[in-house]
């Protein structure tokens, strides 16, 4: 049986490598300093969508990521590593969006996608960690949800069978089609970038990104449809501005603090039973595990 | 950090100016592009192209086969039930390597392939060597299917081609317990059955790498009665159709992680690969031609792992109040560990160049007849191939042991140790001057270059180049070093002693290398002032070198080959 999957994909800033310039002055994050990325655990998501694709042929998978133009690197990146098609939701009313109007945009885009049967995306992005859009599409499309997936063990006749990995073990759960299913970090990583499909893929343009750029192929190129990367806007998708963007966001941010590490005193500890016994204890009590 | 972007070799010598012509011909100026979406619009496209598939493998290096490379060293294959099981992390390598789509770089796009020149193919054997020089040889045993493709006929290609592209893997086996240096030896035994219309392969082979692969491209006795080579025929033995058991692995020195096999065939099936009887004579020789460039690439490889851990370490080590490379022992051998390790480099892609207009040109004369000018083309870099594969085989393996040696004696005690990545690559590096012709045979081969006059016609083309004018130092000194390769070269050849001759053969060899290594740095410097620090280097050794060379040939006298053999165990 194949499937229709839908990945919901984030560009973030690169905040596993922080330096010193990471932050503003006033508290916000320096997005100059930090490389966009593809948001790690919407990786392992893709590659969970990959791997039904491989066990279920003719199964095919669409990106879909909201933010500036330049996050049509994110739709190319799927396209390089095995998927069929993606769709940039784009526009200046998104910007300013926190989760509920995140989650409001992304879920009017998959209403007008409209045939899928999986809607898959990471536990939570790097830059906010909220962990919360995911959940919210589920909710406003009104689709059961299964959270931190480790592996989606099959996906058949309507159903689907899934490994979640929680805080004290593992939980298979299974659920009807369609859902909403986000994948944790501890997830297989995503495979490379496949040879042929960076070829393939590699002139994939938004509209936006065809007016920019200057080439001799222009017309070769546009024989070729699945070359042309989807744009969306507000008015594309169905959706309120007043949902949308900054008037959409009830979150409000109320203070920022940059918080700089430092190194203690190390402490050594006898090579005893009893000392690791005493450093558990004390991690315990101050709350480093347990 | 991405292999290939760290570095600037690798882009310095992909956008070499002889690549315009070699892709044109290699994309038969560009038909693919409407058939297959992959296929290269135009040269430029063609390049970045090369350049976002060599990210991928410089990703790949990074990400798994180097973190990778000391569990699958420790690890290696086993064996059970006469077939191979390969480390987890060889599996995990090779998993990654068929869904980036990285087997089958040099076939054409018919039969599922990336139609990339050797330039760029070479190059990824380049990284991935320096990752983990044992997981380049089942990587690069994709070789093969450019052996079946040159020989194989049309209905073998479309069999066995795709799947190599597929990901299935590969192997050529060739030696025997009494055929190694010697292949007109090998015995193992073809049959023809009429009555089946297909060939029973009976017999055994020895040091297989990795014999337990998909596809094995096997060199078998087909003529009853012969004993030397004019009697071998190369056959095609497909795994699924079992024969093939895997009799025990060997315990190795180095490159762990690729299992060498001992094979026993009994009745496998299999299928002739080209004409009877040319097996060794035509195609083990091209297909070796083929592997020496893949282990000069596993040397240049090894060569600037071994700097890189050497540089790492003598950075960061503090004796005496400060980091030991500030001592001039310790950054002298970095200095040459480099200007090795880029010399290398350049005599790799010099010698890539000419195979792939070489191999391009034969194969478009399969398709038309080739121009006049095309045909001397064909005939120059069809020499230049073979005269430069085994001069550099030889000095680049060569050089990737003495960098390996010297980065274990830049760690000192530690290096002596299992901790430190430079145990592994000393180890490693051991048998790339050893396996596909040792050194020793690969001066053999390169002699009658050497008295033919080939690479002095090379260098001196080398020395008609336009230089900078702050080179000419550098420039001069060269043309002194050519002078004292020829004045050499002469004086051996005018004793008419062929003894004599083989005697001398490995010192004027390394001359030649010495010329042509400086000449190839001094024109990368020409284009790009960062390698003028090797460039000085490497002259400044090689000078000292040649000088070396000249007076041992030039005051040996021939009755002193007496003193050298027949010894005996004592005096």
């Amino acid at each position: 049986m194949s499937l229709k999957i839908i990945v919901l994909a984030k560009q973030v800033p690169d905040t596993r490598n922080v330096g010193k310039d990471a932050m503003k002055a006033d508290g916000t994050v320096n997005r100059a300093a930090l490389p966009a990325i593809f948001n790690p655990e919407d990786l392992n998501a893709l590659e969970q969508a990959l791997r039904l694709k491989d066990a279920y042929p003719g199964t095919t998978i669409s990106l879909l990521t909201m933010g500036p133009g330049r996050a049509a690197e994110i739709i190319r990146e799927g396209l390089y590593r095995g998927a069929d098609g993606g769709f940039l939701l784009t526009d200046r009313a998104f910007a300013g969006a926190d989760t509920l109007a995140t989650s409001y945009a992304l879920s009017m885009a998959v209403r007008k996608i409209k045939d899928y049967d999986l809607i898959l995306c990471g536990r939570q992005a790097i830059d906010g960690d909220t962990a919360q859009v995911g959940p919210q599409v589920a909710e406003k499309l009104g689709l059961p949800q299964v959270t931190y997936a480790e592996e989606i063990q099959k996906a058949e006749n309507g159903r689907i069978t899934v490994k979640r990995r929680l805080e004290r073990g593992v939980e298979v759960v299974e659920s009807t089609l369609p859902l909403v299913v986000t994948v944790n970090g501890s997830a297989p990583d995503c495979r490379p970038r496949n040879a042929k499909y960076v070829q393939k893929y590699k002139h994939a343009k938004t509209v936006s990104e065809k007016q920019e750029a200057d080439s001799d192929y222009t017309e070769l190129l546009n024989s070729r449809p699945y070359l042309n990367l989807q744009e969306w806007s507000v008015a594309d998708v169905n959706a309120d501005t007043l949902h949308c963007g900054l008037s959409g966001s009830p979150t409000k941010v109320k203070k920022i603090e940059s918080v700089v590490f430092q190194t203690k005193e190390s402490k050594t500890l006898e090579p005893s039973d009893a000392a690791i016994d005493e450093l558990m204890r004390e991690l315990i009590l101050n709350h480093t595990v347990g | 950090m991405n292999y290939f972007l760290d570095t600037i070799g690798y882009k310095h010598h992909l956008h070499h100016p002889l690549m315009k012509r070699i892709v044109e011909l290699k994309e038969r100026n560009y038909a693919d592009k409407d058939t297959y979406d992959y296929a290269p619009l135009d040269f430029e496209d063609a390049m970045d192209s090369y350049e976002k598939v060599l990210e991928i493998v410089g990703g790949i290096c990074d990400d798994i086969i180097a973190p990778n490379a000391e569990s699958v060293d420790h690890e290696g294959p086993t064996v059970s039930n006469g077939h191979v099981t390969y480390a987890a992390g060889t599996q995990r390598n090779l998993d990654a390597v068929r869904q980036a789509g990285l087997s089958g770089i040099a076939m054409p796009r018919r039969y599922d392939g990336l139609n990339f020149p050797i330039v760029p193919y070479i190059m990824i054997a380049d990284l991935v060597s320096r990752a983990d020089a044992g997981f380049e040889n089942l990587w690069g045993l994709q070789d093969c299917a450019e052996t079946l493709y040159e020989f194989g006929n049309e209905d073998q290609r479309r069999r066995y081609i795709p799947r190599a592209c597929a990901g299935e893997t590969m192997s050529m086996d060739l030696t025997e317990p009494d055929a190694g240096s010697d292949l007109q030896s090998v015995m193992l035994k073809a049959s023809f059955c009429e009555k089946d219309n297909c060939w029973y392969l009976n017999g055994v082979k020895r040091f297989i790498t990795n014999g337990d692969a998909d596809i094995h491209l096997v060199l078998a006795r087909s003529e009853e009665g012969t004993r030397d080579g004019r009697g071998l025929s190369m056959f095609i033995y497909d795994k699924r159709n079992g024969g093939v058991t895997v009799r025990r692995i060997e315990n190795k020195l180095g490159i762990k992680g690729s299992p060498t096999c001992e094979l026993v065939f009994k009745n496998a099936r299999a299928e002739l690969c080209g004409e009877r009887k040319l097996g060794l004579i035509k195609y083990v020789m091209a297909l070796m031609n083929n592997a020496r460039l893949g282990i000069m690439a596993q040397s240049v490889g090894l060569s600037e792992a071994a700097y890189r851990e050497g540089h790492a370490y003598a950075s960061e080590r503090k004796q005496f109040g400060k980091a030991i490379i500030e001592f001039p022992a310790v950054y002298e051998m970095l200095a040459l560990m480099r200007a090795k390790a880029d010399a290398s480099r350049a005599m790799l892609y010099e010698t890539a160049r000419f195979v792939d207009m070489y191999k391009v040109l034969n194969d478009i004369s399969k398709e038309r007849k080739l121009e006049p000018e095309e045909r001397l083309e064909l005939k120059k870099y069809g020499k230049l191939a073979d005269a430069f594969t085994p001069i550099g085989k030889g000095m680049t393996s060569e050089y990737a042991n003495q960098n390996a040696y010297d980065a274990v004696q830049i760690h000192g005690g530690s290096g002596f140790m299992k901790d430190y990545t430079c145990e592994r690559l000393y180890r490693d590096a051991r048998i790339t001057n050893i396996y596909e012709g040792t050194t020793q045979l690969q001066v053999v081969a390169a002699i009658r270059h050497i008295t033919t006059g080939t690479y002095l016609a090379q260098i001196r083309e080398y020395e008609d180049i336009d230089y900078k004018p702050e080179l000419f130092i550098l420039h001069q000194r060269l043309m002194d070093m050519t002078d004292r390769y020829e004045v050499s070269v002469q004086r051996v050849t005018d004793a008419k002693d062929n003894e004599l001759l083989d005697f001398q053969a490995r010192r004027l060899v390394e001359a030649a290398a010495h010329c042509i290594f400086g000449y190839l740095l001094l024109q990368d410097t020409n284009k790009d002032d960062r390698f003028r620090h090797s460039a000085e280097v490497y002259i400044t050794y090689g000078q000292a070198e040649v000088n070396k060379m000249y007076d041992y040939i030039t005051c040996f006298d021939i009755e002193k080959l007496a003193y050298f053999k027949g010894l005996k165990v004592t005096c």
